[in-house]
């Protein structure tokens, strides 16, 4: 911290000599609490905690519990009732992967089409997302990228630890922010951030990251079965589905509701593979059939345009590899050792 | 000038202050002033941390997080761990002292019986053996490299947990530094995890204590609220009760009851260590 004072040699010495004399009267002690920053007898410390330690009455306590529950207030309209929508996540400007998706779609019946936000980000040509969401009337939520570029952020906000992963965060954000036209990027501005839709009887609830917030990562192995009940039952949804953390997964809760993160088109598993991934959703005769399905397209013509975009070896390699080599601390430590990097 | 209040807008992580303020080592920067015969806390028996796990589940809780003092000296740890790993992701914060290979290895078992993660996360807070023992005692930091050595064998992977106890530890070069270090270890995938200092417990006496203006009033209300706070999202379960946070387990106001139900209501930001949690963005978390 940048606020020290710098102290002249002899003062110095005799602080460490103090300190070192109070440091070993902290060490030594027994039945002797550190409440603070003093040294105070444990029952003291014992008896002042169970004080403090302020018990709620069984009916403050019951009142505590429902106003956590009931903070979510949704007016959100319902869509629907469909026999079976396909839904994307993020695209990261990947455009082939998104026609590829909207024709498999169609061809597999979807009766509507959703995408969960995050158009932009590591791939060429932002704007060219564009055109192809309108014509075939996909229904978008409002990503944490779109948010941030409708706002006129200069960042994507993630806030990375590792200096190499901001490098990478920043480049793509600010490549992404060029390369979108104002009209584009107020169009984002209105998206919504969730949705509700109807599949047979059960009730959807569609997010970027999570109900909770838009920028959270729901990953398979660092989110408890206990987590997602307790958003269900406040959301009052059979069903999440969400994207945001890149990779797919879905989990059939014992309640017997889902959560459904349908990965990304914009770049690969982290799988070794270059397949990207998307979700079918459909009515069945006992509730919600859900089909994860990898995706096939024109990989290499998307990592040509990327080269000639000047955009980092980095991110071609994983266009063309499969395997993720940016942006990897947000990975928990199952899906961080399933990867190469 | 009045203290302003945080809610509970959620309970994402509960703590564990499993081996109470009991370590192996007594760090100059310990802001719970932990050390071998410190027994403000004690350590948590299994039995208590499963009536937690059993309370967090019907509270939606999402993740589990156990520290102390050494959550290694607590006997019943594995154990405890293996219990965590049935109710969700789980994380250990350590010193690393402990990690001989036989652990290691068991601990990689509970890892792969598991659907969720285990993250060890082992402190260092230096790069060289100089720095890191100034702080920590003689032959701290090649014990726990020895340890990440050890946890990298059994195949997990451990997350560097360096505190910026010195200045250029922060920095673009400093972080640099660590990456470098851990991946000199054989590490191909290195995972680090920055935390500032608390000006509090050992660290008070190490350095330098809070002064009067450090701490917040109403006025330093964010325009989004206090979500960015970790006492907004999660709570502290300890031997003697649910306190707000990890770092306020030496405040005997920090407690706020016996049982998690207790503790959902608001809390004041009464303490200085809640300007640092507020003007450097603390979370505690992985
Ligand atoms: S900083 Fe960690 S290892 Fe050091 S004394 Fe405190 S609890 Fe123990
Ligand atoms: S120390 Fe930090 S986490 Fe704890 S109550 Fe204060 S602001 Fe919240």
């Amino acid at each position: 911290m940048s606020n020290r004072v710098p102290e002249d040699d002899e003062v110095k010495r005799e602080r460490a000599a103090d300190k070192a004399a109070e440091r070993a009267r902290l060490v030594a002690h027994r039945g002797l609490a550190t409440w603070g920053e003093k040294l105070v007898p444990l029952g003291d410390f014992r008896r002042a905690a169970a004080e403090s330690g302020s018990v709620l009455t069984p009916a403050q306590r019951a009142a505590a519990g429902e106003a956590l529950l009931a903070q979510c207030e949704d007016s959100t309209p319902i869509e629907g009732p469909y026999d079976r929508i396909a839904v994307c996540g993020g695209i990261y400007n990947n455009h082939l992967a998104l026609a590829a998706f909207l024709d498999r779609a169609r061809a597999e019946g979807a009766e509507a089409l959703y995408c969960l936000g995050d158009l932009g980000g590591f791939g060429p040509s932002p704007e060219k997302v564009w055109p192809l969401l309108v014509d075939a009337e996909v229904r978008v939520n409002q990503g944490n990228y779109e948010q941030s570029l409708a706002s006129g952020r200069e960042d994507c906000n993630c806030g990375y630890t590792d200096p190499r992963d901001n490098h990478f965060a920043r480049l793509s954000y600010e490549y992404t922010a060029r390369g979108c036209s104002s009209d584009f990027k107020s169009w984002m501005g209105q998206l919504p951030a969730r949705r509700r839709v109807l599949v047979g009887d059960r009730e959807l609830l569609l997010v970027h990251g999570s109900p909770r917030r838009v920028n959270e990562f729901l990953f398979e192995t660092a989110t408890s079965t206990a987590y997602l009940e307790g958003l269900l039952d406040q959301e009052g949804a059979d069903g999440i589905l969400c994207t945001h953390s890149g990779l797919h997964w879905h989990r059939r809760l014992p309640s017997g509701r889902d959560l459904v993160n349908v990965g990304v088109l914009g770049r690969p598993a982290n799988d070794g593979t270059p397949r990207v991934w998307y979700a079918v959703l459909e009515s069945t005769s006992d509730g919600l059939g859900v089909h994860l399905t990898p995706l096939d397209y024109d990989h290499q013509a998307l990592a040509a345009e990327m080269r000639s975009e000047g955009l980092p070896p980095e991110f071609i390699a994983t266009i063309e590899g499969g395997w993720w080599t940016t942006c990897l601390e947000i990975l928990p430590a199952k899906e961080r050792g399933r990867g190469r990097f | 000038m009045s203290t302003p209040n945080v809610s509970l807008s959620s309970l994402d992580t509960l703590w564990f202050q499993v081996a109470g303020t009991v370590c192996n080592l007594a760090c100059t920067h310990c802001f719970i002033s932990c050390s071998p015969t410190n027994h403000t806390h004690e350590m948590m028996d299994l039995a208590t941390v499963r009536t937690y796990l059993e309370e967090a589940a019907t509270l939606g809780v999402k993740e589990t997080y156990f520290t102390g003092g050494e959550p290694f000296l607590n006997p019943d740890m594995e154990a405890i761990l293996e219990a965590a790993l049935a109710f969700g992701p789980t994380s250990v914060l350590t010193n690393g002292l402990l990690l001989d290979p036989e652990r290691c290895r068991r601990l990689s078992g509970l890892s792969e019986r598991s659907d969720y993660s285990l993250d060890l996360r082992v402190s260092l807070d230096g790069y060289t053996a100089e720095e890191h023992d100034a702080i920590r005692g003689a032959g701290a930091f090649g014990r726990a490299l020895e340890g990440i050595r050890n946890l990298h064998s059994a195949g997990l992977n451990p997350v560097i947990t360096v505190t910026e106890v010195y200045d250029e530890n922060g920095s673009v070069a400093g972080k640099q530094r660590f990456f470098d270090l851990i991946a000199g270890l054989g590490i191909t995938r290195p995972r680090l995890k920055m935390m500032p200092v608390f000006q509090i417990g050992a660290e008070a006496e190490r350095h330098a204590a809070y002064e009067s203006w450090q701490r917040l009033s109403e006025t330093d209300t964010p325009e989004g609220g206090w979500d960015h706070l970790q006492c907004s999202n999660s709570r502290m379960a300890t031997g003697q009760g649910v306190w707000v946070c990890p770092i306020l387990v030496n405040e005997p106001s920090g407690k706020m009851g016996e049982r998690l139900a207790d503790t959902l209501g608001d809390f004041p930001l009464g303490h200085s260590a809640c300007w640092t949690c507020h003007v450097y963005g603390v979370s505690c978390r992985t």
